[in-house]
């Protein structure tokens, strides 16, 4: 039977570890009011951007399109952008996504293609190279840190992706990432970056309006395309961000409230050891007086 | 019901939305020259090259100068939406500081050894000469 010492100290340590859980949660909490303000405030560029493509891409003819678009007529060679946190103590948010990609993985080998993998964020990466190390060709850290997360460190990314392409590295690029469904729930979800895939119901709208074009259809597709993949990784990596915090927030609830439950029982359990030990005491006392 | 000389005028940087209203007329510098935009103007998809783009509210009004860094513009009879990679306004640039920057990146310029390096640092001094020329010309 542990001393009543033994319970103070367990009570103790509770105690400061629930005070670091609120405290992350309600970091957290702030942290996710901005995330989700930056994830809604890159909104309407994407979308313009999309419409934009969509309609540039409606006017160019068959297989003429630049490779970004058409793709390079090859489904042999993947590449898998995997986008999750620095950080861990946000719940299932980080090892959801590593479940998420695994499976993804497992089932394009199963299909006998060539997969490579590009980690952002660290979590992911020390995850997956227990498995998938030589897959691995390149993981970025560190994006967003302290300061807030900005286009320049998205379009790192982009860069890196398009010279991987330019010089016929894969065919078939994706993003894998954490979208922001609602603060409780982070869906592991997979979007195709090369080749572009056009939304099908922007391309009704499209075929209505004759647009001009200055300069070229191709001229303005060979710019707009490399943006367009510095837009959605950006997108991704805010998304991301969002989903982190709400993660953490939701995980850092849940710790500050068992620790609240452990306290109690603990407590319980410290006054009925305290009692007991006093009754024993009493018990000695009286017994002995009785004796004499 | 709008009133027919005037459109939607949007400026989005991937950031942020900047401006999102009604406008008379605006101006954008594109890839193969400026583009003066009224409502029921032709629709067309265009690049826009580093420069100014001065937006007019309301018939007379005054102008209201921003500087962007490049992007594009996308142009129908009753919208106008211009994607900038970066937008400042132009009275928030100060002609010193650019000029001290523009140094700063040729110095860089010097010592940068990779061909990575050299065309950041070629994009962003295009950008800053951009907007010092913007500045002094107003």
């Amino acid at each position: 039977m542990p001393s009543l010492r033994d319970y103070r100290d367990r009570i103790a340590s509770v105690k400061s570890t629930r005070k670091i859980t609120s405290a992350m949660k309600m970091v957290a909490a702030s942290k996710l009011k901005k995330a989700q303000e930056a994830a809604e405030a890159s909104q309407p560029y994407a979308r313009a951007m999309a419409g934009m493509i969509a309609r540039v891409a409606a006017g160019v003819k068959g297989d003429a399109g630049p490779k970004l678009l058409v793709g390079t007529g090859a489904d042999q060679r993947h590449i898998l952008v995997v986008v999750s946190a620095d950080r861990g103590l946000c719940g299932g948010f980080n090892s959801n996504l590593v479940r998420y990609t695994r499976n993804e993985v497992r089932r394009l080998k199963a299909d006998g293609k060539d997969v490579k993998i590009i980690c952002v964020g660290r979590k992911a990466r020390d995850v997956l190279k227990r498995e998938f190390a030589p897959l691995i060709i390149e993981t970025i850290t560190g994006l967003g840190g302290k300061s807030k997360l900005g286009f320049a460190e998205a379009q790192k990314v982009s860069d890196l992706v398009l010279d991987l392409f330019n010089r016929g590295e894969f065919d078939v690029c994706s993003l894998v990432y954490n979208q922001f469904v609602s603060v409780l729930t982070q869906k592991p979800s997979t979007q195709q970056l090369i080749p572009f895939v056009v939304a099908s119901n922007e391309n009704q709208d499209v075929a209505s309006a004759p647009y001009s074009f200055e300069p070229e259809e191709d001229v303005i597709l060979a710019d707009l395309l490399p943006k367009n993949i510095g837009v959605q990784i950006f997108r991704a990596l805010l998304d991301s961000a969002a989903g982190e915090q709400a993660a953490r927030m939701t995980a850092m609830d849940n710790a500050t409230r068992n620790a609240g439950d452990m306290i109690k029982n603990l407590s319980i359990k410290y006054n009925r050891a305290r009692q007991a030990y006093i009754t024993k005491e009493l018990i000695e006392i009286i017994s002995g007086a009785e004796a004499v | 019901m709008m009133e027919n000389n005037l459109f939607n005028f949007e400026l989005v940087s991937p950031e942020q939305k900047l401006i999102s209203e009604t406008a008379y007329q605006v101006s954008i510098p594109g890839e193969e020259g400026d583009v003066g935009v009224r409502a029921g103007h032709m629709a067309l998809v265009m690049s826009v090259r580093p420069g100014v783009v001065e937006v007019i509210r309301t018939e007379g009004g005054e102008k209201e100068k921003i500087f962007i860094a490049g992007g594009f513009a996308d142009i129908s009879q009753t919208n106008c939406t211009v994607l900038a990679e970066e937008a400042v306004p132009l009275s928030a640039l100060k002609a010193e500081a650019l000029q001290n920057e523009l140094t700063r990146l040729n110095e860089d310029m010097g010592f940068a050894e990779s061909a990575e390096e050299k065309t950041r640092l070629t994009k962003r001094i295009t950008i800053v000469s951009a907007m010092l020329s913007a500045v002094k010309a107003a």
